[in-house]
């Protein structure tokens, strides 16, 4: 019944010009819409509003208030009956409105989305898409910036993805729907204004998730980061020039499937790394990540895997959320322990 | 700080209302009955030991108006269903089931929910309900799996339009609610019977999803069987609702309150709910009041929270005697016909017996087969590691046996 589908995109003359990841999300859901009469999207004033952050904008008026759903303020509500839709053939795309939001719905996620195939020998899968917009950088008051990709990474059977580009945007949202398994796409929140120059009428081919992509090649260490924190380590690489580091950063996009073969690698190239998120480090993301490095690249390593993380509180109020999240600076001090007087 | 007085009952005019804060529906006609909706009486006995029901009384009955196929139909399930709930648990003494939660006493509910569905309805049992998925067709043996310990969901679930048995409570009435609307969506005549106990309304899934029903006008029909115990807790520290059935009216949907001994009634009130939902009507909740006569499962001991003399009055009020002393007044069956019923259902209990007593054999494999649909590199690795490590321990064990043959020689033997 639901059989893998291929993503394709028509090209046409359309220009690369300045687009936000909102936009390429947006459009990426409209070519979904358009393209499989199976996709429903639902959620929390996601119809007539278009979404508190506009992704689902115009999709209602469209596709109809029924490929584009405003449904009851429940969000177990919704992802268990966007389980029923699936078990039903369709393909329903969630959206929880924000992070902290969706934990209503944890047990739905845990107990038959991320299940539901295991649990009956293969006989349903579930190709959902569940779209969480997470993080902090957008001074939201307490619950509207939390780092949960832990939790759902920590839960078998389903797919944890997070574009950091304008264009991954694109690509994993699409390729978020095309799977014949649960996904759930992790929104930087902070990244929706962002621009790149992008042709939303030629999108490039989509990947299959689980690759991980060099952003920026080095040959001194590795920062390896996924969604808001991609921009911060970038800038962090120009900065390290000045002090004599080759930076490389790797964006992994995928945290389940994991990239082992691109992250291993890059260490072995560079010998050194540094895993950067805003999720705590405590427990966090980075320590499942430092580990399966440490397990591939040890004899490789010039210096123990560190993890530059948000520190392990709630997540602070905005006025002091600047002081929490990893920066430029927490990220080259991190870099400068890496043990150099090993070369020097 | 102004003083507003009371005016008491006088005639000043109060402002009117806003536009919207008016209730939209009246909310009597949702309202279930005060006493559950009964058509079988309630004694399942006669007053006198070796008594009959009058013929002349028992045509008044509205079972006389039903037709005796579907009568013979209901009393050849219920048989079957108690022979079933004594074999299973029978077969968890014998460690061939890990576990088993009877539904003896309840059968008439779980026969009801069943056998009001067409094939093109999908039923949502909760891990009470095998005898539902059995009454529905599912071979009994792939409803077992489960509780057995080898599969979690043995049977197909779009072949059978059956969910799997689903284990926390009420998380799956959601899933009831969400394929009832994708079949309407998709213009298909398919309506959706989600069963859960008394312990699940307690639930917030239970709340979200009458709400989502009766906000998308859903073509659900909701089940309690009401069994007066979650495992322990009596119905009084579950709720203070008037009636489960009650919980209805705050959702904007019809509740039914029905003896859930009673298989007529429930067959009737079940039918109707399900006609209403396949004719565009929307969800009805019915609540079945029932009593489970065993422990929540075999693992529990019922007399440490609930008396005796209460179990010996439900006893008296028995689904299967009930439909049973009914059929007997009215001459649809006679004893001979009684015992021919439970003789089939003997037969039935002895082949699902014979099929348990075998050997299960879940392959190792099947571990990373169903994760997803191509399993990630990771799962890849790890099916590697079994697959080495279970080799290995052919070969020890193939070098354990060589080893023993050779002791064997050596000492003559």
């Amino acid at each position: 019944m639901t059989t893998a589908t291929t993503v394709t995109s028509t090209p046409t003359t359309g220009a690369p010009k300045p687009t936000t990841m909102a936009a390429a999300l947006n459009r990426a859901l409209r070519d979904a819409l358009t393209e499989d009469p199976a996709v429903h999207v639902l959620g929390e004033d996601v119809g007539t509003l278009g979404g508190v952050f506009r992704i689902t904008d115009g999709l209602a008026a469209e596709f109809g208030d029924q490929r584009c759903l405003d449904t009851p303020l429940a969000e177990a509500g919704i992802l268990g009956a966007a389980v029923g839709m699936a078990m039903y053939g369709l393909r329903p795309v969630v959206e929880m409105q924000f992070d902290a939001f969706a934990y209503p719905a944890f047990e739905q996620v845990v107990s038959h989305v991320a299940k539901m195939r295991n649990r009956t020998g293969g006989r349903l899968p579930l190709p959902l898409t569940i779209r969480i917009p997470y993080g902090g950088g957008i001074g939201g008051v307490e619950h509207h910036s939390d780092s949960s990709e832990i939790y759902y990474m920590a839960t078998p059977g389903l797919h944890v993805v997070t574009p950091a580009t304008v264009a991954d945007a694109y690509g994993l949202l699409r390729a978020a729907i095309a799977s014949d398994d649960p996904v759930v796409l992790m929104e930087p929140k902070r990244l929706y204004w962002s621009k790149a120059d992008w042709s939303p009428e030629n999108p490039e081919p989509v990947e299959p998730l689980g690759r991980a992509v060099v952003r920026r090649p080095g040959r001194s260490a590795t920062l390896l980061t996924y969604g808001p924190s991609l921009p911060v380590c970038l800038e962090a690489a120009e900065a390290a020039v000045a002090e004599g580091w080759d930076l490389e950063v790797v964006d992994l996009r995928s945290l389940v499937p994991f990239d082992d073969e691109t992250v291993a690698a890059s260490v072995r190239r560079t010998g050194r790394a540094v895993v950067v998120h805003e999720a705590q480090g405590f427990a966090g993301p980075g320590g499942e990540i430092a580990a399966r490095v440490t397990e591939r690249c040890f004899h490789h390593l010039e210096a123990p895997v560190l993890r530059v993380t948000g520190f392990d509180i709630p997540f602070p109020p905005p006025m002091l959320e600047r002081h929490h999240l990893p920066g430029v600076d927490r990220i080259l001090d991190a870099v400068a322990r890496l043990q150099w007087e090993a070369e020097r | 700080m102004t003083v507003v007085e009371h005016q008491g009952q006088t005639d000043a005019p109060r402002p009117a209302p806003p536009p919207h804060w008016r209730p939209r529906t009246d909310p009597v006609p949702l309202l279930p009955d005060a006493e559950p909706y009964r058509l079988l009486g309630v004694a399942a006995a006669p007053a006198k030991p070796g008594a009959r029901r009058t013929k002349a009384s028992a045509k008044k009955s509205p079972a006389a108006a039903a037709d005796p196929a579907l009568l013979r139909r209901l009393y050849a399930e219920l048989v079957r269903g108690r022979r079933y709930n004594a074999q299973a648990t029978a077969l968890t003494r014998q460690g061939r089931l890990a576990v088993y939660p009877s539904t003896t006493g309840q059968e008439a509910a779980e026969i009801a929910a069943a056998l009001v569905l067409q094939d093109q309805d999908w039923l949502f049992p909760s891990y009470r309900d095998t005898l539902a998925v059995v009454a529905r067709g599912v071979d009994p043996l792939e409803t077992l799996t489960l509780l057995r310990g080898d599969k979690h969901t043995g049977y197909d679930p779009h072949a059978t339009r059956v969910a799997p048995l689903s284990t926390p409570l009420a998380t799956h009435l959601p899933h009831a609610v969400g394929l009832a609307h994708a079949a309407r969506l998709r213009g298909d005549d398919v309506v959706a019977l989600a069963m859960c106990g008394d312990g699940g309304t307690s639930e917030g899934d239970f709340h979200e999803a009458l709400n989502f029903a009766a906000v998308w006008q859903a073509p659900v029909v909701f089940l309690v069987q009401n069994n007066g115990y979650a495992i322990s807790v009596p119905l009084d520290k579950q709720t203070a609702a008037p009636s489960l059935a009650h919980k209805a009216v705050g959702y904007g949907m019809p509740g039914r309150l029905v003896d859930g001994n009673d298989v007529l009634a429930l067959h009737e009130v079940l039918g109707e709910a399900v006609l209403r939902a396949r004719t565009g009507g929307g969800p009805t909740l019915v609540e079945a009041v029932t009593y489970r006569l065993d422990a929540h499962t075999n693992a529990d001991d019922a007399t440490r929270y609930r008396e005796a003399e209460e179990v010996e009055v439900w006893r008296a009020h028995d689904p299967v005697r009930l439909l049973e002393r009914e059929l007997l007044a009215l001459g649809i069956l006679d004893e001979d016909a009684i015992d021919a019923e439970r003789e089939r259902a003997e037969e039935f209990a002895a082949g699902l017996r014979a099929r348990l007593n075998a050997d299960a054999d879940p392959h190792p494999e099947e571990l990373f087969a169903h994760v997803y649909a191509t399993p990630t590199p990771h799962l890849a690795e790890q099916a590697e590691q079994l697959r080495a490590e279970r080799e290995a321990e052919a070969e020890g064990a193939a070098h354990d046996d060589a080893a023993t043959h050779d002791d064997e020689r050596e000492s003559g033997r």
